[in-house]
């Protein structure tokens, strides 16, 4: 298969969400600055995204009802809850700086037993 | 020799950029140039969901994310990267876990991906890309002017729009802003000594 003449379908979307869903994850996990923990978050947010579009669009998988507006529909909504989540984290992440002056997350440990 | 298939092209073009700048989020450990790669990365997405007919989420995402999201986490990294927070050090067991398991994540999901025959490359549609603003407007309030044609009753069933969501993602967005503005107030004066010598 050539990628340069073939029409694209939703699998190379797929794939797409799959790389990015995946570097988010291990950017969570691996992480220790609290902001670069919240990038990760927007990165699996951003790659479920792409396959709700991909599965909406009506131009990958003609003459198929999908799920047709509702993807889209539902990326928006991603999309706005990621920016407040986005807002209330980085609140709590300079409440954290302010009181224990570090954002390494590996020092948030007052909670263990 | 077939000819270019253009939207594979572009769609190859910001598909390399969207995951080769996830990665370099990824292996970078210097906070600021991970913010920067970021937002390369999520940019290039948009060009992903224009690439797919969605012009209006396409726009969104550069707007709300882009251009507000990424201001608010670049504030955050103005706000605190001083001396050893720029630049954080992984320890290699962590970074040996962490990619292994990815690893078999990703393998999984790309299994997933490749292997149902319906979602493989189909035959192009030919014809002028329809706007779709009006419809998604239209759905959030209420009326799904895109399955008024619908003959199947079963599919035109879900025919209900997004108020209600709509609705509750608002009073949801004034929440957050309220709730963070109290968490990010300022301290009590009376205790912070380093104002007492500004009067």
């Amino acid at each position: 298969m050539n990628l340069l003449t073939d029409p694209v379908g939703i699998t190379h979307y797929l794939i797409v969400g799959a790389i990015l869903f995946v570097t988010g994850a291990v950017c969570m996990a691996t992480k220790r600055n609290a902001l670069g923990v919240l990038m990760g978050i927007e990165l699996v947010l951003n790659g479920a995204n792409v396959n709700f579009v991909a599965f909406g669009s009506e131009y990958l998988r003609p003459g198929v009802l999908g799920i047709g507006l509702d993807g889209q529909l539902i990326a928006l909504f991603v999309i706005i809850l990621a920016a407040a989540e986005a807002a209330v984290a980085l609140a709590i992440v300079l409440n954290f700086y302010n009181n224990h002056s570090t954002v390494d997350v590996d020092r948030a440990d007052e909670l263990k037993g | 020799m077939e000819p270019i298939n253009w939207h594979s092209v572009f769609f190859l073009v910001f598909a390399l950029l969207a995951c080769g700048f996830a990665v370099a989020v990824l292996l970078t450990s210097n906070i600021v140039r991970m913010a920067f790669y970021l937002v390369l990365s999520l940019a290039a997405t948009s060009g992903l969901f224009f690439l797919a007919g969605a012009d209006f989420v396409g726009a969104m995402q550069v707007m709300i994310y882009v251009g507000g999201t990424l201001v608010l986490l670049i504030f955050g990294v103005m706000l605190t990267a001083q001396g050893p927070f720029i630049s954080m050090k992984t320890s290699a067991g962590e970074w040996t876990l962490g990619i292994m398991v990815g690893g078999l994540l990703l393998a999984v999901l790309l299994q997933a991906a490749t292997s149902i025959d319906a979602w493989q490359p189909q035959a192009v549609i030919e014809g002028d890309a329809r706007p779709t603003a009006t419809r998604l407007g239209m759905g959030l309030l209420g009326a799904r002017v895109d399955k008024l044609d619908e003959v199947d009753p079963v599919q035109r069933g879900g025919m209900s729009g997004y108020l209600l969501p709509f609705e509750i993602v608002s009073v949801h967005l004034l929440v957050v802003l309220v709730g963070s503005a109290y968490l990010a107030r300022p301290k009590k004066r009376a205790q912070n000594s380093s104002w007492e010598g500004l009067k």
